[in-house]
């Protein structure tokens, strides 16, 4: 996206400069630069959920719409979230500390006989940045290790991933898994993977398909909104 | 195109897309679409001898629209090992990284610098981190493409396995094309 200056000083930005600088580097994957950032925005005063909105996931927003358009692709996008996990390493026991605003929280994780975590790594990254507490259970879940977790969390959403057409039919056993239980409305579910599609989603009883990280935010705040108007109107 | 060769099935013409969009599958429907119809007029049958490959149905959607038939199957791995093999191997460990001849041959510049890794070999652990082993599900073995699978399994840290699968189902879809041409 930008050339890369191996002599620019980053503490000679101005902040708007500095953040706009932040997302090149992001989009260049460049952690280091990241992680200086990031503590030279908090130096400044700047409140961690600031950083975190404005510099970490406006970048990764412009990361994900170009690997959308087919522009960036897998490596890069991969060596962005690195750059945007080292920048969260920091600013994630200061959130905590500081209560920053908290959307809603989800369990995800990979189906059963699937150990493919990229997408799903990313998406969960993404949820962290927009707000939500993401309780991240791995890879290669049966339907009881998803139920334990949503007992022991009681999130939101519920999201599954997959990215072989051999497992993701998965994802309807632990829905129907679910619905025996009674304890299907208690959760939005959340799917998504390479091979999955809206009609497949459809077709398992799921909430909605998010065909990548940025659609998942989306679709979950989306969610959350009307999730709590339909609770105040009930009210 | 190494059947075709061996086995002088004249009738038939291979088009290839780019080796590297094995790693760009959103590249794959589009590209299959173009070659579709560069081929129309020119020839009495189109078949597309490619899987899903992680194209989410969009290959599908174009083929529908074209009204040209594939291979059964979401990947070469499965119609060259064929389904039951396929999936007893991922029934035995998930954790599985499976190349073909063509993968091996090439895995230096597929896989290695495909994905990036030679310049950030700090994302070997994201792709890698939870196969267990590699199986080469070989076409044509022989000891220079058995040594390439063994060092590429060395080189990402996994156990190594071969099994000959052949080309399973590409043979015999090619075989049978050749045949009905032969009979117009």
């Amino acid at each position: 996206m930008a050339d890369v200056d191996d002599d620019l000083d980053l503490t000679t930005l101005e902040d708007d400069e500095l953040v706009q600088q932040m997302h090149e580097d992001l989009y260049d994957g460049l952690a280091d630069e990241i992680v200086e950032g990031t503590n030279i925005l908090l130096e400044r005063g700047w409140a961690p959920y600031k950083v975190l909105t404005e510099a970490l996931v406006e970048g990764m927003r412009i990361v994900g719409i170009d690997f959308r358009d087919g522009i960036l692709f897998v490596p890069e996008v991969l060596l962005a979230a690195n750059s945007m996990k080292a920048g969260m390493a920091i600013l994630r026991p200061l959130l905590a500390e500081t209560g920053a605003p908290k959307l809603g929280s989800i369990v995800i994780g990979t189906v059963k006989g699937d150990i493919h975590d990229i997408g799903k790594n990313l998406v969960g990254m993404m949820l962290e940045g927009a707000g939500f507490d993401v309780f991240d259970i791995g890879i290669n879940n049966d339907a009881d290790s998803y139920l334990n977790a949503l007992d022991e969390h009681r999130p939101d959403f519920l999201g599954m991933s997959a990215l072989l057409t051999t497992t993701m039919p998965y994802m309807k056993v632990v829905i129907d898994t679910l619905k025996e239980r009674g304890l299907r409305n208690d959760y939005m579910v959340l799917v998504g993977g390479a091979p999955l599609n809206e009609a497949f989603a459809k077709s398992v009883g799921a909430d909605a398909y998010c065909r990548d990280a940025a659609v998942a935010v989306e679709t979950a705040k989306a969610m959350v909104d009307e999730h709590r108007q339909q609770a105040g109107a009930a009210a | 195109m190494t059947l075709v060769r061996v086995h002088g099935w004249d009738a038939i013409e291979v088009q290839c897309l780019p080796a590297d969009w094995h790693n760009r599958p959103s590249l794959i429907p589009g590209g299959v679409r173009r070659k579709i119809r560069e081929a129309r007029g020119a020839f009495e049958h189109i078949f597309v001898a490619y899987g899903d490959c992680g194209t989410g149905g969009a290959l599908d959607e174009v083929l529908e629209d074209e009204g040209v038939a594939r291979i059964d199957g979401p990947h070469c791995y499965q119609f060259f090992a064929g389904r039951d093999v396929f999936e007893a191997l991922h029934e035995e460990e998930p954790g599985t990284f499976y190349l073909t001849d063509y993968l091996v041959r090439h895995f230096n510049t597929l896989i290695i610098k495909g994905l990036g890794i030679d310049r950030h070999p700090e994302l070997e652990p994201v792709y890698f981190g939870n196969y267990r082993r590699l199986v080469w599900l070989a076409q044509a073995p022989d000891a220079d493409l058995e040594e390439r699978a063994r060092a590429a399994a060395a080189r990402l840290g996994l156990e190594f396995e071969m099994r000959h699968a052949g080309y399973g189902a590409l043979q015999t879809l090619l075989a049978e094309a050749q045949q009905a041409a032969g009979e117009h």
